[in-house]
């Protein structure tokens, strides 16, 4: 652990030494990608000692819908039995490249602790973004927090714009920017870690009508991070 | 607890406990010398890169409402001019012309893998309060590709205080990535630095999606292997020294 990370979490120690308390607080999310788009985002609350994925652990039923197809709706209902604080889709649609889209939620009354942000990125397979359980900050003030992109381990990334979406449906659903190619002949197999792991990023190729892949190189590929949420406290 | 897949790098800027610095008063007429006016920091940027050259850093200090970027915006002809080029000289004028801005400095050379720089900037003790600094740099292996610190609050730093950070690697937006020599102002190419067409996928600044490299399949490309990065790519530490 490096030196301002240790900073960082004994800056946490202090911000959450208090006893846990309700708080008022907007969601800000940042698509920083160059070429990624974001399929609907689920924001939520949740109480302590609950998670919708984690690292190394295969990807529930729910969370596998959302990574390979951008479905939200089973992971919302499991955060409904939780009685969680949620907020669906807030961009109304995708989230594109560079752009932002915001929500405000109020924990008061829960226990809801903590902030989970997840959604798809598209063209992959099943690639997500997640924001996974951090502790909402009760001092008020604002709270960067910069995501990685998972690999939901539940599906070949063969690269393939084929439209499958649905849980165990090969290849990727859509490319909203309209760059990616066809043609090409399957990139990978099933993912040598079939739990959730960060994602190795996507391959592409510069063939449009050919090669291993359906992306390309020069626009498909990315960076970590690929979203900031930035968390601003009431 | 922090989730290890996260990072979380603005709570660094408000821990509490951190005073806000107050200006000294003015002498009392005798006695000890006058208070210092001026506040100084050493801004060291450290290049983690294995093959990406930084430019000759911009470094600007400035009150809220300044910006050399956010993501999302079309980039400033200046930010421009540094992204594709390396010159920060466009970028430095601009802010110097704003009204936000208090101080800005220049790193004297370019910034090799491994290697960092210490640039300094003063400012009036009563410009501190609220007091921001940002950093730009190019990584010159690359078509538009830069980093540095956007709007790190420093004001209510105290002598001796230090605040380090990682930066990530952005995309101007403002020259597609050809990875061609041509287009390429670092020793991998040697060409040409800034030119005011815009073709970038957007004309809009969003991370850097990394170089792909010929080695990596990309034919035309005139980069190899070496010059790809990931994140972060520089660090970023402030001091306040006086």
């Amino acid at each position: 652990m490096n030196t301002s990370l240790r900073a960082v979490v004994a800056a946490l120690a202090l911000l959450t030494g208090h006893a846990a308390s309700a708080a008022d607080f907007n969601v800000r999310i940042v698509n920083l990608t160059n070429g990624i788009w974001f399929t609907p985002f689920l924001v939520a609350a949740h109480p302590a000692g609950t998670s919708l994925f984690a690292v190394g652990q295969p990807a529930s039923t729910n969370l596998q819908a959302m990574a390979e197809g951008g479905d939200i709706s089973g992971l919302a209902a499991d955060l409904q039995t939780l009685g969680a604080t949620i907020a669906e889709n807030p961009a109304g649609g995708l989230l594109a490249p560079a752009t932002s889209t915001d929500v405000d939620l109020n924990t008061d009354g829960s226990s809801n602790v903590l902030l989970t942000v997840v959604a798809m990125l598209l063209p992959t397979n099943d690639a997500f973004a997640g924001l996974n359980s951090v502790t909402i900050p009760t001092e008020p003030g604002t709270y960067v927090f910069e995501v990685p992109a998972y690999d939901a381990g539940t599906e070949a990334n063969d690269e393939l714009l084929t439209g499958g979406g649905a849980p165990g449906v090969p290849g990727i659903p859509a490319d909203p920017g309209g760059l990616a190619g066809t043609g090409g002949t399957g990139v990978a197999a099933a993912d040598a870690n079939s739990t959730v792991h960060i994602h190795r990023n996507s391959l592409g190729d510069t063939d449009p009508i050919g090669g291993p892949s359906d992306l390309d190189s020069t626009v498909h590929r990315w960076l970590n991070p690929v979203v900031r949420v930035v968390v601003t406290v009431r | 607890m922090i989730n290890l897949s996260t990072t979380m790098s603005r709570a660094l800027l408000l821990i509490p406990g951190v005073l806000l610095l107050q200006a000294c008063g003015g002498s009392n007429g005798s006695g000890p010398p006058a208070q210092p006016t001026t506040a100084s920091f050493a801004v060291t940027v450290s290049n983690l890169t294995n093959a990406q050259p930084l430019s000759p850093v911009a470094v600007i200090a400035h009150a809220d409402g300044y910006r050399i970027f956010a993501v999302g915006t079309a980039a400033s002809v200046g930010l421009e001019e540094l992204a594709e080029g390396g010159d920060n000289t466009a970028l430095l004028a601009e802010a110097a012309a704003a009204p936000q801005v208090a101080a800005t400095a220049s790193g004297a050379a370019p910034i090799g893998p491994a290697g960092s720089e210490v640039v300094s900037i003063e400012v009036l003790e009563t410009e501190l309060p609220g007091l921001q600094l940002s950093v730009g740099t190019m990584l010159v292996n690359t078509n538009d590709a830069f980093s540095g610190a956007n709007a790190a609050l420093v004001g209510d730093m105290a002598v001796g205080d230090e605040l380090s950070f990682y930066s990530i690697a952005y995309d101007a937006g403002t020259e597609a990535d050809t990875e061609r020599a041509l287009e390429i102002p670092g020793p991998a190419g040697g060409g040409e630095g800034f030119n005011p067409a815009r073709d970038d996928q957007a004309d809009r600044v969003a991370m850097h999606a990394g170089v792909v490299s010929q080695d990596d399949g990309l034919a035309t490309s005139d980069l190899s292997e070496q010059e790809r990065f990931d994140n972060p790519v520089v660090r970023i530490r402030i001091e306040r020294v006086n």
